[in-house]
């Protein structure tokens, strides 16, 4: 039996609610995929060239740090907030707002990650007759690379939780499936259901991102990410 | 909406003497904010410090401590906002959102406050043992003052997550400067979606701010300069 709304029974968990509302929470999923996918590319599209300038002029490196630190205290529903006047109703409001964050989280492990790259090593490479931009290609970017990856998977796994609060503005995969069923008279089985179905998508991505530093890069398997 | 028009609206909504009286105004808005923050972040302490300090000192659980902040991560805060607020006993309010936000808050000062503890050189300890301390005068005159920037780290970063967090309550019928937000996008009303966007970021900047020099504050002279780098993972503000 499903449990509909005013129903004295409104159980957590409900096989049959799963059963009934399968193509919304499909739907659900998807638009919840798009938004984490869309807003952490952006963030990346973004993130090399400001890492490209930081590197060439390393005088810029505190600054934009030091104010990514202090953007990325203004909460999810501010930042969605402020954009909606200018993006209305629509998706891009919730993957601009959420690509900022994802941006700093990507462009400080780039940055930190190349910083990281042992003075001897670059020493070493330019001994060897390496030129300016081999050097980056061949030495630095490989052993930053489990630092990047690693904010990839940050920025990834966060904005799947942030996406939820797209819900404001009606883009919000889950997150609109979960205030819905809050709004609905308390409806426990699409909260949970909804809360699940992000927590699923999260781990999915996380494993994935996991993986992905594995195969690409094996010299890393010995060390803790 | 026209930009200038809009803005002009804002400023307008921020000189208004009314917004800044009443139950519905700045001053008692932010008040519940800081309140909720300040529950939260003390039922977080008494829960998470005590495990923290005790594996430790241990150097156990290591796995718990790394984890449990991979695991905060992945669960959505306005998940667990409704599921809390759903709860009959709890009930729609500020007592769902207290609750919430000090379960999110756990993870930042319990893993912070293991790896500061965790990463107190074993020689150091040695050379307490046998000076003759127990386990109880190394914990508290040893290992905590040398895990101190960490801890304030781990503290830090949680209470500005979970300030800025507040502002998401609303949507289950607190309080809050988050109000703002929820009623404007629930009126239609831009002016007061915006100046609410203002005043939950301007806070969680504020809080940011303060609890830094609050952090350099309490970090002993010999150990500022780790304090900001050692930092476990920050946290992204839901």
């Amino acid at each position: 039996m499903s449990a509909t709304v005013g129903d004295a029974s409104n159980p957590w968990l409900s096989w049959s609610y799963v059963q009934d509302y399968w193509p919304e929470l499909v739907a659900a999923g998807r638009e919840h995929l798009g938004l984490t996918v869309g807003s952490v590319l952006l963030a990346i599209l973004v993130a090399i060239p400001l890492a490209v300038l930081i590197r060439r002029l390393p005088v810029l490196t505190g600054p934009i740090l030091g104010l990514s630190g202090v953007l990325y205290t203004i909460p999810s529903l501010a930042l969605i907030s402020l954009l909606w006047p200018v993006f209305g109703l629509s998706p891009w409001t919730v993957i601009i707002a959420l690509a900022v964050y994802g941006l700093l989280v990507v462009l400080r492990n780039i940055v930190v990650g190349l910083q990281e790259v042992p003075g001897d090593v670059l020493d070493a490479a330019t001994g060897m007759g390496l030129t300016q931009r081999q050097i980056l290609t061949r030495v630095s970017l490989p052993l930053a690379m489990p630092t990047i990856l690693a904010g990839i998977r940050i920025a990834t796994v966060s904005t799947v939780g942030m996406v939820t609060i797209g819900a404001l503005v009606g883009y919000g995969g889950f997150g609109t499936l979960i205030l819905s069923g809050f709004q609905n008279n308390f409806w426990h089985a699409q909260i949970m259901t909804a809360t699940l179905g992000c927590v699923i998508l999260a781990v999915f991505f996380e494993l994935l991102l996991l993986l992905v530093e594995k195969l690409t890069l094996p010299w890393t398997r010995r060390r803790a990410s | 909406m026209d930009t200038a028009a809009g803005l002009m609206n804002v400023i307008e909504w921020f000189t208004d003497p009314a917004n800044w009286t009443g139950e519905n105004g700045i001053p008692v808005r932010t008040w519940e904010q800081v309140q909720i923050s300040m529950f939260a972040m003390i039922i977080a302490l008494v829960i998470a410090l005590p495990i923290a300090l005790i594996l430790g000192h241990l150097r156990k659980g290591m796995f718990l401590a790394t984890n449990i902040g991979n695991v905060g991560r992945a669960v959505p805060t306005l998940g667990v906002l409704t599921i809390l607020a759903s709860i009959p006993e709890i009930g729609i309010g500020n007592l769902a959102a207290i609750l919430a936000l000090a379960l999110f808050a756990i993870p930042p000062v319990l893993t912070n406050t293991y790896t500061g503890l965790a990463g107190v050189d074993d020689e150091v300890r040695d050379a307490a043992r046998g000076m003759g301390m127990g386990p109880m005068g190394i914990l508290s005159r040893v290992e905590v003052p040398l895990a101190v920037p960490l801890i304030a780290a781990g503290i830090r970063t949680a209470t500005v997550q979970v300030v800025a967090t507040a502002s998401l309550a609303a949507l289950v019928g607190s309080g809050g400067l988050g109000r703002y937000v929820v009623d404007g996008f629930a009126l239609q009303d831009n002016t007061l979606i915006i100046a609410g966007a203002i005043l939950t970021a301007g806070l969680a900047v504020i809080a940011e701010l303060v609890l830094s020099q609050v952090q350099r504050a309490v970090t002993p002279k010999g150990l500022r300069s780790a304090s900001r780098a050692e930092i476990a993972e920050q946290e992204i503000p839901v």
